[in-house]
């Protein structure tokens, strides 16, 4: 296999931070070649510098046998490299066509770039309407935007930034489909992940990166996702959390609990009925966008509803805000972590302080305990092994996992009776996340009962007792997590909820 | 009362001239916010195009110099406000006001020697046959070059913003700096291209203002037509025709009620037993404008629809 790209001996510096270190490695041509490693390992600069968004301090790279250093992503484009984002480059208000008109250096004109558009998404199985607006579409459908873009500048070398952390399992194997079809087209494609599954399923190779330095090289399939795990992390990888539900008294009832749409681009909430068991940790999948933000904020309080729709311990609390309900013991950690979790500007100590005042008696008539504040951020920092200069350290100045694994411990620390928590290990790496997951578990082992609303399925089978799924506004019937089979989530992720009687019995009191 | 001095053709003539001024600085406005960026200093560079403008043409003799140097005027003036937000981050509310202010102390300076001066006459364009026709000619063929400019801006900023790609990307800007970014878009650059051309219009329009409008120099002439200016955007939906619009919907406000002033409307509701001071019929341009812009953005919906995704954010470039 002649290579296409090839890095040699690139490096990189921040202030304070080697984010890459004399990296080596090659890509050849029709590989699909996996980077792996932790958050902080350095992938994103790396591809950041493939992608010609950055530039390297020493080193060089070769693609296609010749000289490569891109001035930017126009460049990099130019000479056939193409990426998919993480957080997706598209514009909302713009349409399908326009959105894909800007990834493209001579887009033809309208009528023209429609029809190519049309074109190159049935060929590659990924139906797209040029003419819908990107704010109305699916995340899965935001995903084929960016691949069709990318593709009609037949490009060379694709990179893919955690493409399918928010697909369903069918769009999953839509996606592998295509990336299979652009291989055998001999297009090479650059693949980073955590998911290690996927990865042994699909890369050929896999390079593994930790602490800014190539660790190790290996071929994902004859290695097992735990293996793959530990090269990363440099050790060996915590045991997931054991589970061992044991039924309590209802915690929390949530009853035909029904919510208009707040915004344009939101879903409205239908007919909502759940009961959470103390001990118990129940799981809900589902395609981002069907509801999830929507369920948080009618849980947390920051949405209100008729008193007798939320049932905390026996008390109506639908119409009580967030303050009384971290009172009464209800806690929540929302998705967005910069400006809804935390207030990025702020220190992590007052960040604590924000949520903790209440519970972990922060302030007395008025005003703040700065000492026992501090204490309490401290806490949080050694118990979740949070990684910062500090307590006065920006929230926004944290790696997204280091800041949710903060935001986590906040919450878990004030020994809720009810934990509410959305996304909590999204875009943290494999080691973080099992830390998370294991403090998590543990709440429900002391006696709390834990709702973990999460897009990673592996995630909630891992750690669910009890499993639904919210699609379009609407929450599938309560079922038992055990024996419980991807297809079947997919399924009801796709609204049969038929599919959630299936094998198995409610476990909904 | 007599209603027989309003002509609704002189009154149509003159909705069209009382608007110029707001269309231009309008006009400009929503290419800067439509490129994300809010600059809420348009009353200050309206005020600095109308000084300079109007200074220029007295010592020149020559209208055109001033429009020409006003539109500089006007744009030197955006250009600070743009080193000061997009390079040195600073707030672009703050910043905003700051040059409103800083543009009326400014102007004032300045135009102190020109007040009481008059100013050369703008010549109407007249167009044979065309100008001649009853009715129509007065309608449409009657007005200067800078008006017939300002309805021509209005089509050719649409046409660049729906129909060209350098549009396109303009809108990106101002949709997602940060996607914009990594797709190889110039973020700052664009925004400091779309500041300029929005600093010139606003101070086209206050030369015009200066130079045909009034035509003389007084200070604080511009009398809150730049605030009103940013209301007819947000008005407008960000839409370049609506801005044309409510430019002509103030305007035209704005020359009915001198007209009923002029008429004796006020001592006929005083024969009638309502005594309403003149001040409340001068007020009713402002007044008009933001009621209906309260009733348009009631629907909250739809104006975050159109409301450019990035407006007023800071862009770090990181990386």
């Amino acid at each position: 296999m002649s290579t296409l790209l090839a890095i040699d001996g690139v490096s990189k510096s921040y202030p304070g931070v080697k984010a890459n270190d004399d990296i080596h490695f090659s890509v050849g041509a029709g590989e699909i070649h996996a980077l792996l490693g932790e958050n902080g390992a350095g992938k994103s600069t790396l591809v950041k510098m493939i992608y010609g968004l950055v530039r390297p301090d020493t080193g060089g790279m070769r693609f296609n046998g010749v000289e490569y250093a891109p001035h930017g992503p126009v460049a990099a484009r130019a000479a056939g490299v193409a990426m998919v984002f993480q957080h997706f480059s598209l514009f909302e208000a713009l349409t399908v066509a326009e959105n894909i008109a800007l990834g493209m250096e001579n887009a033809p004109p309208r009528r023209e770039l429609a029809q190519r558009i049309r074109e190159v998404s049935t060929e590659y199985g990924l139906p797209l309407d040029p003419d819908r607006l990107i704010g109305d579409l699916s995340v899965g459908v935001r995903q084929r935007v960016e691949i069709v873009r990318c593709l009609l500048q037949n490009p060379k070398l694709l990179i893919m930034d955690e493409p399918t952390s928010v697909l369903t399992p069918q769009e999953v194997d839509q996606l592998f489909f295509t990336l299979r079809k652009l291989k055998a087209d001999g297009v090479s494609i650059l693949y980073i992940s955590h998911k290690l599954e996927e990865i042994r399923s699909l890369c050929d190779h896999a390079t593994i990166l930790r602490m800014g330095k190539v660790v190790a090289t290996c071929t994902p399939a004859k290695e097992t996702a735990r293996s793959l795990a530990e090269m990363m992390i440099g050790q060996e990888l915590a045991h997931p959390p054991v589970k061992d539900f044991q039924p309590g008294p209802v915690l929390l009832k949530v009853e035909g609990l029904s919510m208009a749409a707040p915004g344009q681009f939101d879903v409205a909430l239908r007919e909502i009925s759940l009961s959470l068991r103390s001990g118990e940790v129940l799981g809900i999948a589902g395609v981002a966008g069907n509801g999830q933000d929507e369920l948080m904020l009618a849980l947390s309080g920051e949405r209100l509803s008729a008193p007798g729709q939320v049932v905390l311990d026996g008390k109506p609390v639908g119409a009580a805000g967030p303050n009384a309900r971290r009172r009464l013991g209800l806690l929540a950690a929302p998705e967005e972590r910069l400006g809804h979790a935390a207030a990025p500007d702020m220190s992590l100590a007052d960040n604590g302080y924000l949520s903790g005042r209440i519970r972990k008696r922060l302030s007395v008539r008025g005003f703040v305990k700065q000492g026992a504040v501090d204490a309490f951020a401290r806490k949080i920092i050694a118990d979740f092994d949070v990684r910062t200069p500090g307590i006065e350290a920006r929230a926004g100045a944290l790696s997204g996992g280091n800041l949710q694994k903060y935001v986590v411990g906040r919450e878990v620390l004030q020994e809720p009776k009810v934990l509410v928590i959305n996304q909590p290990t999204w875009g943290v790496d494999a080691h973080a996340a099992a830390q998370i997951r294991g403090a998590l578990r543990g709440l429900a082992t002391r006696g709390a009962g834990v709702i973990v609303i999460s897009q990673d399925l592996d995630e909630l089978v891992e750690i669910a007792d009890s499993f639904a799924v919210l699609a379009n506004g609407r929450l599938s019937p309560v079922r038992s997590a055990t024996g419980l089979q991807i297809e079947t989530i997919g399924r009801m992720m796709g609204g049969d909820f038929s599919a959630a009687e299936e094998g198995a019995a409610h476990v909904s009191a | 009362m007599d209603l027989s001095v309003i002509d609704p053709i002189s009154l149509f003539v003159g909705l069209v001239a009382a608007a110029t001024p707001l269309l231009y600085a309008a006009i400009g406005e929503l290419v800067v916010e439509k490129s994300g960026v809010l600059n809420l200093g348009v009353e200050g560079m309206m005020i600095v195009g109308a000084v300079c403008g109007f200074a220029t043409a007295v010592t020149t003799g020559s209208p055109l110099l001033g429009f020409v140097v006003g539109a500089m005027g006007g744009a030197v003036l955006a250009l600070v406000f743009g080193g000061m937000t997009q390079y040195l981050l600073s707030n672009q509310v703050a910043t905003g006001l700051a040059l409103t202010l800083f543009g009326l102390g400014v102007a004032a300076l300045v135009g102190q020697p020109f007040t009481g001066v008059k100013s050369p006459r703008v010549a109407v364009v007249h167009l044979p046959v065309l100008s001649d026709i009853p009715v129509i000619g007065r309608l449409v063929f009657s007005y200067d070059l800078v008006i017939y400019l300002g309805i021509a801006l209005v089509a050719a900023v649409w046409f660049f913003l729906n129909r060209t790609r350098p549009g396109l990307v303009l809108r990106a800007v101002g949709e997602n700096h940060d996607a914009a970014h990594s797709l190889g878009y110039p973020v700052i650059r664009i925004r400091m291209m779309a500041i300029a051309f929005g600093g010139a219009c606003a101070g086209l329009g206050g030369a015009y203002l200066s130079l045909v409008r009034v035509p003389q120099w007084t200070e604080g002439m511009t009398a809150g037509a730049g605030w009103i200016a940013l209301a007819i955007v947000v008005f407008a939906a960000w839409k370049p025709w609506r801005v044309l619009l409510g430019a002509w919907l103030f305007g035209g406000v704005t020359i009915l009620q001198l007209n009923l002033q002029a008429s004796g409307f006020l001592s006929w509701l005083q024969s009638v037993g309502i005594p309403l001071q003149a001040q409340y019929l001068s007020m009713t341009p402002y007044l008009v404008t933001i009621i209906v812009l309260v009733v348009i953005s009631a629907d909250r919906t739809r104006a975050s629809v159109n409301a450019p995704a990035s407006l007023g954010k800071s862009f770090t470039q990181t990386g």
